[in-house]
């Protein structure tokens, strides 16, 4: 499918991930990300794929971790309370090294929350949300064509490194309709020697483990994993600049918060205000580069978020404190106006600021 | 001439079970089965959380370590990648099974999830030190049920096989135990068929291993096997509780 | 150029449809164009609506706040958008189900009874594509060849019907004069 077709962001994303050859999906009915569920329970059956309602998401994401052992793609899709069920499984899988791509389209919370937009679980996707050291590839699309290219994307990373890939979506992204083109990536091979599909008889057994009881052991299983999340962090980082050539103000915001705030910019623009956007499509790595960048131009930094400010704290770590950091935010399911980003576009620009 | 062998799909890692516990005569009527039947090289085997965990270090085919009570999902996932070159098996344990994963069992037993379950229940936490299992029995001692069970306080044990038995799903429920030579033969039987069935694609099928834990139970070996003789099988009936194909059989 | 369409009204009435029946359009025209459902409870009876945009330009954020464009087919979606639909913008009221008239006389009101012209020519539940007829001949964009085009992508191959009685209650519309 390459010529432009309209889809919505949710079944986008599950087209991609068939293009990218994942046959086995496993999930538990949830709003706002249900067509993901239906479109694949249309699909798969007809292209010889699994496709299975688990009892709870606690068990999706532990079917997710059989098939992820055998090496198969594999996927799950939920919003924000069917990540916390998950969370236990994430953990495991992280701890066990192994690919799958998770998708979560944000709904507000906490506790059961509502079902409209939100991004507060930015914490809980790059911060870790299951127990222990890790980290998850966190991807933001922030178009249906996003929704897509990034599904890709996410398969090719989560085998690349061996760890799970996170889809951050949110409701409004989930739902809405744009022109899409999904084409079936070329496919690459990855290692698949650690696998269990069977010995054939032919080699020992390969074993898929997160239990570690000596202390030096797991100790080193630690150390490595992250020796390959620093190199993550130094090669696939990305974030797109928009008007930042000349800025003095930089806004930082993902998914559906981006393009409000690019609203606000293209009207604070016409007013000459040299005002720019940093939009990180990968949220974990952080796309600290970017930021840095942005910090020896810009004098003040505003976030841009669906949620109480938590992308704040990275944007702060990523530009050493150096400049400040305000926050235009909305929660609970309500997204900022254009009008009221540019209000505090407006607000910093007449505050001014040192470089 | 050979008196002793040990069956292929053991490795040769020392067992670290306390003496006197079932797990390893458990263990070795699995391998047998995986031998007899030839499949050690298509089997994947998933172990629990609990005193079994890691059984992933004595099995000689491909292994998973599962999180508490995740097991049948797990073995569902394994099963689905590849059903016609991978035969699935789970090893849990009383309270992996039938506490925190009993959501996990009764959905896998209900979809008739082609794959096979070997169920260890000696009604108590091993591994954490011998507290109160779902299937303790009325009454039992444990580190935390320290003046009996009390039904009223913590309701009654679970009968897995009674419970699965209702459902429509599974292919095939059987408990047995290993307490006695004949028990043992009876319990590789229904071992063997439970790996059988998986392979004629018939569907889940679960034995249910009545065994004993003379640690926590705070016995000599000889006793516990007494008792699993004297207060288990009593409230645990040995049988077959379901065998949906010998049934339609007969019609 | 850009026209910020917000379809409101009542769970049922096909404003989804309507939307994306326009945003068919405007793509196949070569626009950039977005289209965003409120979801939820809502759609099951409540008042729902649908932000459409379709641009020469990039479309940034797909929700429409401030629409240049309000199709509005209850009373209560009147009340709530009125005053948010940009100066100079245009309204366009299903008179068969609202009785009052735009108070605002900044903006274009036309008024279609809409629902009653469905039911009269045996177009029940088409309403919603009797105003954006009207809308799209009020844009001076009612192009037969297009409106096929994209009418033959949004109605089910498996009711081809549909196919001739939406085009016939868009025709109907585009040819109301009021």
């Amino acid at each position: 499918m390459s010529e432009k077709v309209l889809m919505k962001g949710n079944e986008a994303l599950a087209e991609a991930a068939i293009q990218a050859g994942c046959r086995h999906y496993f999930g538990y009915p949830i709003t706002p990300q249900t067509e993901v569920a239906a479109y694949m329970a249309k699909r798969m059956p007809k292209i010889g794929g699994t496709f299975l309602q688990a009892e709870s998401e606690i068990a999706d994401i532990n079917m997710v971790y059989g098939v992820a052992s055998t090496g198969y793609r594999v996927m799950t899709s939920s919003s924000s309370p069917g990540i916390s069920l998950k969370s236990e499984g994430l953990s495991y899988m992280a701890g066990a090294d192994l690919p799958a791509l998770v998708v979560n389209v944000q709904r507000g919370g906490p506790g059961l929350g509502g079902i409209q937009p939100s991004q507060s679980d930015y914490f809980q996707a790059t911060k870790g949300g299951g127990h222990g050291d890790y980290h998850m590839i966190v991807l933001a699309p922030s178009s249906v064509q996003e929704m897509a290219d990034l599904t890709i994307k996410g398969f090719d990373l989560a085998d690349k490194y061996r760890m799970t890939s996170m889809i951050l979506a949110d409701g409004t992204i989930g739902q809405m309709m744009e022109p899409v083109s999904i084409t079936a990536p070329e496919k690459k091979e990855y290692d698949k020697s650690w696998t269990v599909t069977g010995t054939k008889m032919q080699r020992k057994h390969n074993i898929i483990n997160s239990l570690f009881l000596d202390p030096d052991e797991l100790e080193r299983s630690n150390f490595a994993r992250y020796e390959k999340y620093a190199k993550i962090e130094a090669e696939e980082a990305m974030a797109e600049n928009y008007l930042m050539d000349d800025a003095e103000i930089c806004v930082v915001a993902f998914g559906i918060a981006a393009r409000v705030a690019k609203n606000a910019i293209t009207e604070a623009r016409r007013q000459g205000i040299k005002v720019g956007l940093v939009r990180p499509i990968t949220l974990w790595p952080f796309p600290v580069n970017d930021l840095k960048a942005a910090a020896e131009k810009c004098h003040t930094f505003l976030s841009v978020e669906l949620s109480m400010g938590q992308m704040i704290y990275d944007i702060r770590m990523a530009t050493d404190c150096r400049r400040p950091v305000e926050l235009c935010n909305r929660a609970g399911g309500i997204i900022p106006s254009p009008e009221e980003v540019y209000a505090k576009i407006i607000d910093i620009a007449k505050k001014g600021g040192n470089l | 001439m050979i008196i002793f062998d040990k069956p292929k799909a053991l490795t040769d890692v020392p067992l670290h079970y306390c003496p006197g516990c079932t797990h390893g005569i458990v263990h070795r009527l699995v391998a047998e089965a995986i031998d007899e039947l030839g499949i050690e090289g298509k089997t994947i085997g998933v172990a629990p959380v609990g005193c079994s965990v890691m059984a992933y270090n004595y099995f000689n085919c491909d292994m998973v370590e599962a999180a508490h009570g995740r097991a049948p999902a797990v073995a569902t996932g394994l099963k689905r990648a590849d059903p016609e070159n991978h035969i699935v098996f789970s090893y849990q344990g009383d309270g992996d099974l039938a506490s925190i994963g009993t959501a996990e069992t009764v959905h896998a037993a209900a979809r008739n999830e082609n794959i096979t379950v070997i169920f260890i229940n000696n009604a108590i936490y091993g591994m954490t030190g011998g507290q109160m299992a779902p299937t303790s029995l009325p009454g039992q001692v444990t580190q935390t049920s320290p003046y009996g069970r009390d039904v009223k306080a913590c309701g009654y044990p679970i009968k897995v096989c009674e419970m699965l038995a209702a459902l429509d799903g599974p292919e095939y429920l059987e408990r047995v135990a290993v307490n006695n030579v004949a028990h043992v033969r009876a319990a590789k039987k229904a071992i063997k068929k439970a790996f059988q069935n998986q392979i004629d694609g018939k569907g889940f099928s679960l034995v249910e291993v009545i065994s004993s834990c003379p640690t926590n139970w705070g016995m000599t070996p000889q006793k516990a096997l007494q008792w699993v003789e004297d207060k288990m099988i009593p409230y645990y009936p040995l049988g077959v509780y379901k065998d949906r194909s010998a049934k339609e059989a007969e019609v | 150029m850009t026209h910020s369409y917000l379809i409101a009204g009542f769970g049922g009435q096909g404003l989804l449809f309507a939307g994306k029946f326009l945003v068919n359009k405007g793509m196949m025209e070569g626009k950039e164009v977005s289209w965003l459902p409120s979801y939820g409870p809502e759609m099951r009876g409540g008042t729902a609506n649908c932000s459409v945009i379709i641009s020469d330009d990039p479309v940034g954020s797909p929700i429409v706040d401030h629409p240049n464009i309000l199709m509005v087919m209850n009373l209560p979606s009147l009340d709530k958008y009125e005053n948010a639909v940009q100066k100079g913008g245009m309204i366009v009221v299903d008179s068969s189900l609202i009785e009052r008239k735009v108070v605002r006389d900044d903006v274009k009101a036309i008024y279609v009874p809409a629902t009653q012209m469905a039911d009269d020519n045996g177009l029940k539940g088409l309403a919603n594509m009797i105003l954006a007829g009207r809308i799209l001949k009020e844009l001076g964009e009612f192009n037969d060849e297009q409106v096929e085009a994209a009418l033959k992508k949004v109605v089910s191959v498996k009711h081809p019907d549909m196919y001739d009685f939406n085009l016939t209650a868009l025709k109907l519309g585009a040819a109301y004069e009021g």
